[in-house]
C-alpha cells in the first residue's frame, strides 16, 4: 500500500464539526497564475486564509505551498479535493497541527540604545531562542523561529522597549509521516496510472468516512 | 571513424527533420494546430488584437469554416451548442478586451455544464500588458474561475504545445473550457516550428483512475441486496459516450433510473426503464420515491441543489453508490456509502458483469402509480388542454408527434425549459441542449445554431422564451448570413414566466418587474430574411408547426401561450423532494 494511508488526516477523532487549525499542503507545477486560481477556490466559499506559504520542495521544479485555515475537518477536505482537481496541481495533503513540524520566522527591530540599556541582550538570546541578525549603532535586528505562541511571546517582552518593527512569515510545514514525494512523482510521470497511486485514498477509508 | 557513407546518410536525416519543420508565424501555426486536432468549425468575431490570426484565416477558408456571430457570447454559446450536439471541442475566436470579457458567460455556462471548448482570444503586444493599453484587459485572471484552465502566450514558440495541452485537457476526464490568451506579438512572430504533437499526458493531471475493482465489488454488493434501488443519472453517461453500457446495466439490473435534465436523451424517453425527471420540475414518482429507495445509484451527475432539494432531507433512508470521473463530486453534497471513481464507460461494464439480473416488478410498479396520479392530476391538462389557451405542454406534445422524438431541441432558460425538458420525446442521445447549472437566458437561440454545425443532419428547433429571446436576438444575423437552418419557436406568455410563478407562489402575487413587452417578432425576423409566422390560436397550431418544421431553412414561429400558466410538479425552495407539489 502506498505511504499515502499513513499521511491522510486521521479523522477518528472529535474534530469533524469543529473548527481547528488545519496545514494544507499542496504539490503543483511552477506556474505563473496557479496561486490565484487556488487562492480563489478559498474566496469563493469566503474562506480566510490564515497563512500562505509558497516554496520550493524537495524536488527540483516543484512548488510546495503551506496554507493554513481554520475550519473543519468536512470543508478542508472538500477544499483539498477542489485544489487537486486543477489541472497543474500534483497532490494535496491536509494536517492537523498533530500531524506536523511546522515553524514560522519572525523578525524583530529595536534600539539598540534601549535594548543595551534595559534589557540585557543576553536574556532575550536565551530565554526566547531568538538570534541577533543585525547589530548596529541605532537598531538591532532579532530573528525568532518557533510557533505562533513563541514569537508572540517575544513581541510581548519587547514592547517596553521601542519595538520598531516586527513581521512574522507564513507557516512552513512537514508532514511527520510523509515520505516525501519522490515515489509520488515517478507514478505521476507514468502514462498509466499505477497500483501504487491511490489518488483516491479518500475513498480507502470506506466506512470509516462514509458512516459519519 | 566517420566514413562518407556516415556523413551522407546523417545529411539525408538532417534534412528528413528539416521537412517537418514549419516555417511560419504564430497565427499559422495556431491555425495549422487546429487543422490537426481536428477542427472543422469556428465560431468568432475579429478585433485589433486578433487581427493577425483573422489575416492568417483568410488563406484557410477551403479548411476551416469561420461563423461570424453577432457577439462574442452568441459565438460561445454557439460553440456550447457544437459541441454538445456533436460530442466535440467547441471552438470560439474573440478579441482583446470587450471581446474576450463577452465570453465570461458562456465559459462560466459551459464551465458547470462539464462542455468541452477552446477559446482563443487576442491579446496586446507583451511589450505593453499592464500598461492599461486600448483593449486590454486582464483575460486570464478573469476568467480563471470559470475555465478548467487557461494560459497566456507571449511567444510563439509556445503555441503547439499550448494548444495540445487545450485540447487533451478541454475533452479528457471531466470536460471544461480552456482558454488560451494569445499576444500580438505571438500572432505575427515569424518562427520555423516543428511538427504538430498532440498530447496525451501532463504530468499533474490525471484525467481518470485506474479503476479500482474493489469498489465496484462493493457497489454490486450494495445494489444486489437492495429490495428498492434506484438510478439516478446525469450528463456523465453522455460525455463519457457510455449510453450503451448504461443502457446494458440498467437492462440488467431492472432498476428504474430517472434523469438530470443534463442527462436526458442518454436513454430513449421510451425505455420501459426511463421513470423520467429529478428535481424542481421533475416528475412526481422521481422525486417521491428518492426518500424510499433503499440504494440510489448516482451515474455521472452531482446532487445540483435543484435535484435535491433541501438536502437534510433528502435520501437520508438510501446508501449511496456514487460514479464519478470527477473525485471532488464524490461526497461532495451527498455523502457515497461506496463512491466509484472512474471513468462509466469502463465502471459500468464491470458493475454491469457483477450486478444480478433482476425485474424489481414491485417497485417499478410504484413508480408507475406516482406516475399515473401525474398524468392524471398534470400532464393531460396540460398536454390536452380544454381552455381557450393554449399550453407549452400542447406545443411540445405536437412537436413530438411531427418529429417523433428524432429532433434535436435546443431550449432557453425559464418555464418554456422546464416543460420541454418535462415533455419532449427523445429517441437519441445529445438531442437535449439547455443550459443546465448556470441557467443563462439568451442561450438558446446561439446554441441551436451550434447545434446545426455540430449535427447538420437533424432538425434542431430552438424552444425559447419571450424574454430569452431578447437576450440574443442579434444572433438572427448570423442565420440570416450563414444560413444554419434553425427552427426558431418562441413561446410567448409575455411575461418573465418562470419568476412570475416564483411571485405568485411564494410572494404573494407582487409581479415585480416581469411583465415583459416584446417587439414584433415576425417583423423582426422578417428584417433577416428569416421566414416567420405566428399563431394565437389552437386551430392553427399543428399546421403552423409542420410548416416551420417542414421549411427548408431557418424559420421563426411565435405561439402565443396562456400568460399565467405554471409549471407543476414543483419541489418549493428549502422543502423536501417528497413534499413534490402537484398544484
Amino acid at each position: 500500500m502506498s505511504t499515502e494511508n499513513t499521511i491522510e488526516h486521521k479523522i477518528d477523532k472529535a474534530d469533524l464539526d469543529g473548527k481547528q487549525e488545519y496545514t494544507i499542503t499542496v504539490y503543483a507545477e511552477n506556474r505563473i497564475g496557479l496561486l490565484n486560481r487556488i487562492a480563489i477556490i478559498f474566496s469563493k466559499r469566503k474562506i480566510n486564509i490564515e497563512s500562505l506559504n509558497s516554496s520550493a520542495s524537495e524536488i527540483e521544479g516543484i512548488h510546495r505551498f503551506n496554507i493554513v485555515i481554520h475550519e473543519g475537518y468536512e470543508v478542508v477536505r472538500k477544499l483539498a479535493r477542489q485544489i487537486e482537481k486543477q489541472i497543474e496541481v500534483l497532490k494535496v495533503y491536509f494536517n492537523t497541527n498533530e500531524e506536523i513540524i511546522w515553524q514560522e520566522l519572525a523578525l524583530y527591530k529595536v534600539s539598540t540604545d534601549e535594548i543595551a540599556e534595559k534589557v540585557t541582550v543576553e536574556r532575550l538570546l536565551r530565554q526566547y531562542g531568538a538570534s541577533a541578525v543585525v547589530i548596529r549603532k541605532d537598531y538591532t535586528v532579532f530573528a525568532v523561529t518557533g510557533h505562533r505562541e513563541e514569537t508572540d511571546a517575544l513581541v510581548k517582552a519587547l514592547e517596553p522597549y521601542e519595538l520598531i518593527e516586527f513581521v512574522r512569515s507564513a507557516r512552513v510545514a512537514i508532514i511527520k509521516d510523509s515520505a516525501g514525494f519522490h515515489e509520488k512523482l515517478k507514478e505521476f510521470e507514468a502514462f498509466e496510472p499505477g497500483e501504487e497511486l491511490v489518488e483516491n485514498e479518500f475513498l480507502e477509508k470506506g466506512g470509516k468516512i462514509f458512516t459519519m | 571513424m566517420e566514413t562518407a557513407q556516415d556523413t551522407i546518410q546523417q545529411n539525408e536525416a538532417k534534412a528528413e527533420t528539416s521537412k517537418t519543420l514549419f516555417k511560419g508565424t504564430g497565427s499559422q501555426v495556431l491555425l495549422n494546430g487546429l487543422i490537426e486536432e481536428g477542427v472543422t468549425t469556428i465560431f468568432g468575431y475579429p478585433g485589433g488584437a486578433i487581427m493577425p490570426i483573422y489575416d492568417a484565416l483568410y488563406d484557410y477558408a477551403d479548411k476551416l469554416e469561420h461563423i461570424l456571430v453577432r457577439h462574442e457570447q452568441g459565438g460561445i454559446h454557439a460553440a456550447q451548442g457544437f459541441a454538445r450536439a456533436s460530442g466535440e471541442v467547441g471552438v470560439v475566436f474573440a478579441t482583446s478586451g470587450p471581446g474576450a470579457t463577452n465570453l465570461v458567460t458562456g465559459l462560466a455556462d459551459a464551465q458547470i455544464d462539464s462542455t468541452p471548448l477552446v477559446c482563443i482570444t487576442g491579446q496586446v503586444f507583451a511589450h505593453l500588458l499592464g500598461t492599461d493599453a486600448f483593449q486590454e484587459t486582464d483575460v486570464i485572471n478573469i476568467t480563471t474561475p470559470v475555465t478548467k484552465w487557461n494560459y497566456q502566450v507571449t511567444d510563439a514558440k509556445e503555441i503547439q504545445e499550448v494548444l495540445a495541452k487545450a485540447f487533451y485537457i478541454a475533452k479528457s476526464g471531466r470536460p471544461g473550457p480552456v482558454l488560451i490568451d494569445i499576444t500580438k506579438n505571438a500572432q505575427l512572430q515569424l518562427e520555423e516550428f516543428p511538427e504538430y504533437v498532440k498530447c496525451n499526458h501532463i504530468r499533474s493531471y490525471r484525467p481518470k483512475p485506474k479503476v479500482r475493482v474493489e469498489y465496484i465489488e462493493q457497489a454490486a454488493e450494495l445494489i444486489n441486496s437492495a429490495k428498492k434501488p434506484f438510478i439516478l443519472f446525469g450528463q456523465g453517461v453522455i460525455l463519457g459516450k457510455a449510453e450503451e453500457e448504461f443502457k446494458a446495466f440498467i437492462n440488467k439490473s431492472g432498476i428504474p433510473a430517472a434523469w438530470t435534465i443534463m442527462g436526458e436523451g442518454a436513454i430513449p424517453t421510451s425505455h420501459p426503464l426511463n421513470v423520467g425527471m429529478l428535481g424542481m420540475h421533475g416528475n412526481y414518482g422521481p422525486n417521491v420515491l428518492t426518500n424510499e429507495a433503499d440504494v440510489i445509484i448516482a451515474i455521472g451527475m452531482r446532487f445540483d441543489d435543484r435535484v435535491t432539494g433541501r438536502l437534510d432531507k433528502y435520501a437520508k433512508q438510501a446508501k449511496v453508490v456514487h460514479l464519478d470521473i470527477d473525485p471532488a463530486e464524490i461526497d461532495k453534497n451527498v455523502k457515497a456509502e461506496v463512491g466509484v471513481w472512474g471513468d462509466c464507460k469502463e465502471t459500468l461494464p464491470l458493475l454491469t458483469n457483477l450486478v444480478n439480473e433482476n425485474k424489481h416488478e414491485d417497485w417499478l410498479a410504484k413508480f408507475r402509480q406516482y406516475n399515473q396520479e401525474e398524468i392524471d392530476q398534470v400532464i393531460t391538462p396540460e398536454l390536452y388542454p380544454t381552455g381557450d389557451e393554449m399550453t407549452m405542454g400542447e406545443v411540445l406534445r405536437n412537436i413530438n408527434e411531427i418529429c417523433g422524438g428524432d429532433a434535436i431541441i435546443v431550449t432557453d432558460v425559464g418555464q418554456h425549459q422546464m416543460v420541454a425538458c418535462r415533455y419532449a420525446k427523445f429517441n437519441n442521445t445529445r438531442s437535449n441542449i439547455t443550459s443546465g447549472g448556470l441557467g443563462t437566458m439568451g442561450f438558446g437561440l446561439p446554441a441551436a445554431i451550434g447545434a446545426k454545425y455540430g449535427a447538420p443532419d437533424k432538425t434542431v428547433i430552438a424552444i425559447i422564451g419571450d424574454g430569452g429571446f431578447q437576450m440574443t436576438p442579434q444572433e438572427l444575423g448570423t442565420i440570416m448570413q450563414f444560413g444554419a437552418a434553425v427552427k426558431i419557436l418562441i413561446l410567448n406568455n409575455r411575461f418573465l414566466g418562470m419568476v412570475r410563478q416564483w411571485q405568485q407562489l411564494f410572494h404573494d402575487k407582487r409581479y415585480s418587474f416581469v411583465n415583459i413587452t416584446s417587439p414584433d417578432f415576425v417583423a423582426l425576423a422578417k428584417s433577416y430574411y428569416i421566414e416567420a409566422s405566428k399563431v394565437d390560436e389552437r386551430a392553427n397550431l399543428r399546421q403552423a408547426l409542420e410548416t416551420m418544421i417542414n421549411h427548408e431553412g431557418s424559420y421563426l414561429l411565435e405561439v402565443m401561450v396562456g400568460r399565467e400558466n405554471n409549471v407543476f410538479p414543483m419541489v418549493p425552495q428549502g422543502m423536501s423532494v417528497s413534499e413534490i407539489r402537484l398544484k
